[in-house]
């Protein structure tokens, strides 16, 4: 194992020394050569316990899951009655009422266990999902597939943690820009210092990289605000959801559905004659393929954005889940000494996490600059 | 939660947002941002264009003045060689004209003394004629009383004459 983690590390870090890479080596050596020792000494104390067994006692799918999915309270840490949760509104909607109570009244329970009653109503949690028991019903039953019998959603519109985290990215892009950046440019035309000057230097990045080359000269300014916007909401909300206990929400199949669908309303409702007429009516091609290739752009409308969509999606929940199961992979194998390796792995997938959180936000508005662009463009007739 | 399955609710918080954002942004950030700062990169350009042009209008103007310079130069050149030129005319005229004045006054004098010579010379002669004529009047006067010493005269005389 060892032997194989080596190139990997180098190829990672091109211009490290020879003296560093061998410093690493060494480090990786000690680790794997002490982690057994580690084992052993627990096999001898107790049975030996499988995999299986291991992985029952400390189930690293339920908490991956439980880390990238949503939640109705925000969790800090602690475990049961003893975490500390910050609660947040439950707001749902059922049989024309809205009904509202704060997430703490379910007392961290998430099996279904813990009835609220409200407005003559009972709902309880299960597995973040909110349930509206069935009128008459005391208590939650289900089948052999787990699914409750007598119970039903309703339409959950509950700030959720992830909605929670999604109001901080935009009270921090407030901060940033509005009342930052923009407050130095109403009172001169200077070029702003210090932070300032990042931000500014960034809206320059994605004014001069994404949209004037992807749209061009003439049209860029009206795109530019849902560009701009795009691109600093994903970043921020990227980084946002590196920390510790942070919320995923750019890897939320629902939040980028929604972005994915904001591309796709503004390229299609920006289209021209042109855009439309190479879509679905291809010029300078035999007319039986015309059809055909119509249907294929057709479905290259849904696709592109639904591909910027899964990217995102994908790409940061994939991330997290990583550096999870590399932490989770101390608690499988249950073996201090696998920190030592898991540790650092970990770290460099975050580090590696930063650089992924600009790309991911950079990839999803240069392509949605690209497919305006081709939407907008205008072509020269032959 | 299901990992691939939207939730309706994050959804439905997810496009307000974004879309109050984006409004906010729009109006509060970007706009005033992006005006600024094609403000500052106009007046940037402005200032570069007219810094080109003042260099541009700096050599025009020290062209100009080499221009300027060359051509009073060459104007004083022209001058110096004219006034060279005239010096010389000046100079070959006045010592022409001096030679033809003396050429003149010598002739002049020349004419004179001829004159004068030729009227001293008739003068003279008048005055030797008369002279001779007196000198003769007394010889004859004196001779002719003496009839020998007459015919010798008039011999002589003659044969003067003939020598003529």
């Amino acid at each position: 194992m060892h032997g194989n983690l080596e190139p990997i590390i180098l190829s990672r870090t091109g211009t490290m020394t020879a003296r560093k890479s061998l410093v690493i080596s060494l480090y990786f050596a000690i680790a794997f050569t002490i982690s057994p020792m580690f084992s052993f000494a627990q096999a001898h104390e107790q049975e030996e316990k499988s995999l299986q067994e291991a992985e029952e006692e400390f189930n690293a799918t339920d908490m991956i899951m439980h880390h990238i999915g949503d939640a109705h309270g925000w969790h800090f840490f602690g475990e049961g009655d003893s975490s500390v949760t910050l609660p947040l509104p439950v707001i749902l909607y059922t049989d024309g009422e809205l009904v509202t109570f704060m997430s703490s009244e379910f007392h961290h329970d998430t099996e279904g266990q813990h009835i609220v009653e409200k407005d003559g109503m009972r709902f309880v949690n299960l597995h973040e999902d909110i349930y509206k028991l069935d009128a008459g019903a005391e208590t939650i039953e289900f089948d052999e597939e787990h699914h409750p019998l007598n119970a039903s959603k309703p339409w959950d519109l509950s700030i959720t943690k992830n909605v929670a985290a999604m109001f901080l990215t935009v009270i921090l892009m407030i901060l940033f820009f509005s009342v930052g950046l923009a407050r130095h440019h109403k009172k001169n035309e200077h070029a702003p210092r210090g932070f300032n000057n990042v931000l500014e230097t960034l809206v320059l990045f994605v004014r001069d990289e994404i949209a004037l080359p992807q749209i061009g000269e003439k049209k860029y300014m009206k795109f530019m605000p849902f560009l701009l916007t795009v691109f600093f909401f994903i970043w921020i909300t990227n980084l946002m959801g590196l920390l510790p206990g942070a919320a995923n929400v750019t890897g939320n199949i629902a939040v980028t559905v929604s972005l994915g669908l904001f591309t796709m309303l503004i390229m299609i409702f920006n289209g021209n004659k042109d855009f439309y007429k190479h879509t679905f009516w291809m010029p300078g091609i035999p007319t039986w393929v015309k059809p055909i290739l119509a249907i294929v752009e057709g479905l290259g409308l849904l696709i592109k954005p639904a591909a910027l969509m899964i990217r995102l999606f994908a790409n940061i929940t994939a991330g997290h889940i990583i550096i999870l199961s590399l932490i989770g992979l101390i608690f499988i194998l249950e073996n201090a000494g696998i920190a030592g390796v898991s540790v650092p792995f970990a770290l460099f997938i975050t580090v590696l996490e930063l650089l992924v959180a600009f790309l991911q936000a950079f990839i999803f508005t240069i392509l949605s600059a690209l497919f305006i662009g081709m939407a907008v463009e205008e072509h020269e007739h032959h | 939660m299901d990992l691939i399955t939207p939730e309706i609710g994050l959804f439905f918080w997810q496009t307000v947002v974004f879309l109050i954002l984006m409004f906010l942004m729009a109006k509060f950030a970007w706009k005033p941002i992006l005006n600024s700062v094609r403000n500052r990169e106009q007046s940037i350009n402005d200032a570069l264009a007219s810094a080109e042009n003042a260099r541009k209008e700096m050599q025009n103007l020290k062209s100009d003045n080499e221009q300027l310079m060359k051509e009073a130069r060459a104007e004083r050149d022209a001058i110096l060689k004219e006034a060279r030129e005239l010096k010389e005319k000046v100079i070959t005229d006045a010592s022409e004209e001096a030679k033809v004045k003396a050429d003149k006054i010598v002739a002049d004098a020349k004419r004179s003394i001829e004159l004068e010579k030729q009227s001293a010379m008739a003068e003279l002669k008048n005055q030797v004629a008369e002279l001779s004529v007196e000198i003769a009047e007394k010889i004859v006067r004196k001779e002719l009383s003496d009839k020998k010493e007459q015919h010798q005269m008039i011999e002589k005389m003659i044969g003067d004459a003939k020598l003529n």
